[in-house]
Order: structure tokens, then sequence, then C-alpha cells
């Protein structure tokens, strides 16, 4: 009973701490979204106000869509985004495969040669990447951004994935076996389906970072045709600086298709954070 | 193919061709680069041909006073940028995630969701929306600060030596709190509740529940933050590049190793790119990560007493 009455002005204050926090989360993003649907004066007169029939206007993003190229960005951004994923999770599940499923010499070295990318950032291999791709004629296209993020992908994926193959069932594999299935196919009709939650987590794991990346395309692909939306946003704001309407509306642009991902996904993720840091 | 040696122990290629796709693509893009660049930076173009000076390199990023100045600049910028990480955003970490694991706690889906929702932005859109946000011209932080009778303590802290630095890191912070908060979250989480009743069964609950049992246990994790943030930070630069441009202004007094390690590769303004210089910026930064992780794994982690449930 006591404690009853004790814990409710302990959780009134953890609400309020709570509360509090998640404005200054959302503040920012608020302020910049509620502006982008704003005329100019409104944006300067009143930045904290929603926008009433008034204020109302879509000249910012009447002016981003005229003079920026951000559907060829979001294009790229989806095509590297995508493509990127895609092979991690095939390339990462087969070699978590090979590590967790059989036993050969040098296996736990492969293991700790796959890892070391987990700490390492591949952004210190720069200078040689920029060679390389010079050399191998990629610059300023999509497959060297591609390569770069498969790369960068990888270290985690294996790890992630083959704590998850070694909880598959050997009898399963075994009467697979017994069936007369070869290794490619008890991979790919046993193995994959069962682990495809796991698969989820790590693509949004590895999503993200690629989306959101600066770097790699400023220095491997910073085409006009080969811009992805964080480096178009960057250099559509650099450009246009002093047209606020037009800033806020391609921030507004850039923001809304990952807070929409993140709507979607973000269970998957929360689950995936949740479940590794378990282990 | 396999049937030719099967007399002893089949020659097993699947192995081979399961591994082979991921390793190719991580030791071409990923490891042989690195190895490429620490080789870049013994070298150096003279006359275009290009020569090995061995580590002379370094002593000219670490002693000639054209480079060195910047280079320790930078470092110390950098190791500052660590600290209030550190010193803020893995408390306030902890705190959240303290909070968020009372399971008798509502709406806490909901906490948890807003909160990681800087995390999953890019730093161009955060870079931008701060800047604005703090910006003297559109005025939100000092009317803000106005109606709570401070206005007296705003200045254009993006734009002030003294203050641009820290205000950066808080910026960065303020992005990635949801990575601690997610990673103690789930440690608090695994606790099992006998633990937890047994505490309370001899009177120990509340704070003091908090910092004698719970807080022991999360150890390891912290130690994980830690690491993570320790990378991050050696490694950053876009939210750099994005708020104060490659010179790092002003004055230089942003510079971290990722923004110098760009301007020297690239080359700005009047300075042309110079890549053994670059490459030498990024060994130098690799081992820093290096060092770091090493501290972690052999000094730290197995220190820390594991508790098995």
């Amino acid at each position: 009973m006591s404690r009853a009455t004790q814990s409710w002005p302990r959780a009134a204050a953890a609400h309020a701490i709570l509360i509090a926090y998640t404005m200054i989360a959302l503040f920012p993003v608020v302020v910049i979204v509620i502006n982008s649907f704003k005329s100019r004066n409104a944006i300067f007169r009143a930045p904290l106000q929603v926008p009433t029939a008034e204020t109302f206007s879509l000249i910012g993003y009447q002016t981003v869509i005229e003079q920026g190229n951000f559907f060829a960005y979001f294009q790229n951004s989806l095509i590297v985004t995508v493509v990127s994923i895609a092979l991690v999770l095939v390339f990462g599940a087969m070699a978590a495969f090979a590590l967790s499923e059989y036993r050969f010499r040098g296996n736990t070295l492969m293991g700790l040669y796959l890892a070391l990318g987990i700490m390492i950032p591949i952004r210190l291999g720069t200078v040689s990447i920029l060679q390389l791709m010079v050399a191998s004629g990629l610059v300023d296209t999509l497959t060297a951004l591609i390569l770069v993020y498969t790369a960068q992908g990888l270290p985690l994926a294996v790890f992630i994935l083959s704590e998850f193959m070694k909880q598959v069932s050997d009898d399963l594999k075994n009467a697979g076996r017994i069936d007369g299935l070869s290794e490619y196919r008890i991979f790919f009709r046993l193995v994959l389906p069962l682990v495809r939650p796991s698969m989820a987590t790590v693509a949004v794991f590895t999503m993200i970072p690629i989306w959101n990346d600066l770097w790699f395309p400023l220095i491997l692909a910073p085409s006009e045709a080969t811009k992805t939306v964080t480096l178009g946003a960057q250099m559509f704001i650099g450009q246009y600086v002093t047209n606020w309407n037009a800033v806020l509306a391609a921030l507004s642009l850039a923001i809304l298709p990952v807070l929409v991902l993140y709507f979607f996904f973000s269970r998957q993720l929360i689950r995936g954070i949740t479940a590794g840091a378990v282990k | 193919m396999t049937t030719k040696t099967a007399k002893s122990r089949p020659v097993r290629w699947h192995i081979a061709v399961f591994l082979a796709p991921a390793v190719l693509i991580y030791t071409a893009v990923m490891i042989l680069p690195l190895f490429g660049t620490m080789q870049l930076s013994l070298f150096r173009v003279e006359n275009q041909i290009s020569t090995f000076v061995g580590l002379d390199n370094f002593r000219t990023l670490f002693g000639d006073p054209g480079w060195s100045t910047t280079f320790w600049n930078a470092l110390k910028n950098n190791l500052w940028f660590f600290i209030i990480h550190m010193l803020v955003q893995n408390p306030i970490g902890v705190l959240l995630a303290a909070l968020l694991s009372n399971p008798k706690l509502r709406f806490s889906t909901f906490y948890r969701t807003a909160i990681f929702i800087p995390t999953i932005l890019s730093f161009v859109i955060v870079g931008f929306a701060w800047k604005l946000i703090l910006s003297p011209l559109w005025g939100i932080a000092p009317n803000m600060l106005d109606a709570v009778g401070l206005k007296s303590l705003f200045a254009p802290w993006l734009g002030q030596e003294r203050y641009a630095l820290t205000t950066l890191s808080l910026i960065s912070v303020w992005q990635f709190i949801g990575i601690p908060m997610m990673l103690i979250y789930a440690a608090l989480l695994s606790i099992p509740d006998e633990i937890i009743e047994a505490a309370e069964c001899d009177g120990i609950t509340g704070a003091a529940q908090f910092w004698k049992i719970k807080l022991p246990l999360i150890l390891p994790s912290i130690g994980i933050i830690s690491i993570l943030t320790f990378v991050g930070n050696f490694n950053a630069f876009d939210l750099i590049y994005t708020t104060q441009g490659a010179l790092a202004g002003p004055n230089y007094s942003t510079d971290i190793l990722g923004t110098f390690m760009f301007r020297t590769f690239f080359g700005f303004q009047l300075q042309v790119g110079d890549r053994n210089m670059g490459a030498a910026i990024a060994s130098v930064m690799f081992f820093i990560i290096l060092a770091g992780v090493c501290l972690y794994l052999f000094g730290i982690q197995r220190r820390m007493r594991r508790y098995q449930f």
C-alpha cells in the first residue's frame, strides 16, 4: 500500500523528464517542417506558429522542385541503398552460413578478419579507394558507391547473421542432407527463410548509414547525374542559403522519406538493437 | 570435381563459394585500401616522381610548424568533442534508459520512438536545422530565451570561436543520444526479475537499487557505448562540414581530424590537395582508433566481470 502512494510522484517526475526530453528531440524537426509550409513573412514573424490559411504557402517546395533535381537524387539514393542492402544481405548471409555451419581450418581466423571492419571505419582508406575507383573508371558512377557500401555493411551483417544461424536446428539441416539436398539448397531453401527476421534487422541497420552518408558521395560521385539526396540537399542548401522557403522545403523533403521508413521499421530496428545487446 | 579427391576427404568447394563474394569485396574495397593508404603515407611526390621517404611525412605532421599547429589543434578539438559526448550523451542516455525500463511506465514505446528520431536523420538535416534555429537572423533561439528572461545569455554560438566547438558537440549529442539509450535500455531489460525481487526483499529500492544493483550489471554495455562513441567521434566529419564548411571555422576552432584530412587530401582555396599527407593523417586516425579499440578489448572488457544469469 505504502509503495503505491509513494510511486505516483515518482512516476510523474519520470514522465516530466521524458516529456521534456521528447520535446527537445522533436522540436527542431517540427519547427523545420511547419515553417516549410509558410510564406516568407510568416516564417520570420511567428516561427513557432503552425501554418494558417493566410500564411500557408508552398512556394519553397515549388522552388525546390523547379530548381533542384530532387527526383533524380531520390532515385540515385534509392538505387544505391537498395542494391547495397541486397548485396550485403546475400553475401553476408552466405559468409555467415559458411562460418557458422562448417568446421574448417582457418574458420576462427576468417571470422576475426571479417569482424575487423566492425570497429575500423572504411573512411580511413578513402585515399586509396579513390585511386582504385579512378583506376577502374568507376568515379562518378553509382557502382562505386554500391561497392563501398557493400564492403562497409558486410562485417556487421556477417557477425549478426552468424549468431542467428547458429540457432537453426541441426536436425533440420541433416534431414535435408539425408533427402539428398545439396549444401546450396540447404542454405537457400531451409536456412534463409528461417533467419528472415534477423535479415530485416540487418537491413535496417545497414540502411541508415548508407542513406545518410555524405562523405563518399562527395568524394566518389559528386557529379550531377550521380548525386544522392544527402549530397544534393547539402549542395542545394549551400546555393540557396538566403532563400529560406527553399531551404526549409529542401530539409523537409529530405526528412520525410526517412521518417516514413522509420515508422514502418521502428519495431524491427528497436527489437534488433535490444536483441543484439542482450547477447 | 569433389569425387576425384574423395579418397580421404572431399574438398568442400561450397565453403569457398559461400565465403568468396563477401571476402573478395571486403578485401578489395576495405582492407587493401586501408593498407594502401598506410603505404601512401610513406611516400612523397617530388618532381612528379613518388619517392619513399619513410616516416618523414609523420615528422612533418607532428613537427613542421606549417602542419603541426593545425594537426595538434584538430587533435585537441577532437578530444574535446569526445569528452563532451562522454560527459553529456552517455549519462543522459543512461538516465533516459533507466526511466524507460520501469515496467509500470506508460507510453514508453512512444517516448522511445520519439527520442530515437534524431538518430536516423542525416548530418545534413541535423546540421542545417540547428544552424537555422541558432541563427540570430531567424531569432528562434533568442526569442525562446527571451520568453524565460534569459535573453542576455544568447550569443551567435556557432559563429564564435569560444563556443562553436562545444555547440557542435552538443548538437551531435542531441543527434546520437538514442544509441546509448537503446543499448542501456536493452541491458536493463535483460536483468532477471529474481535479482530485482531479491533486492526489494532486502529493502533496496529506487535510486539505491539503481546504483547498487543495476549499474554494476550494465557496466559492460556502458563499455561498449564508450568504445562506439570513441570510434564515431574520431571518425566524424559530416556535421562539421555541413555547418561550418571544410575550413571548420571560425578560425579553425571546430577543426577535427576528419575535416583536416579532407582539406589536406582535396585541397582548399590556395592549397593544392596532397594525397600523401592526407594518407598520413588517415594513418594517424587509424592508429588512434586502433589504440582505443585495443585498450577496450584487452584493458577494459577482459577485466569487466560478466554475470551469467
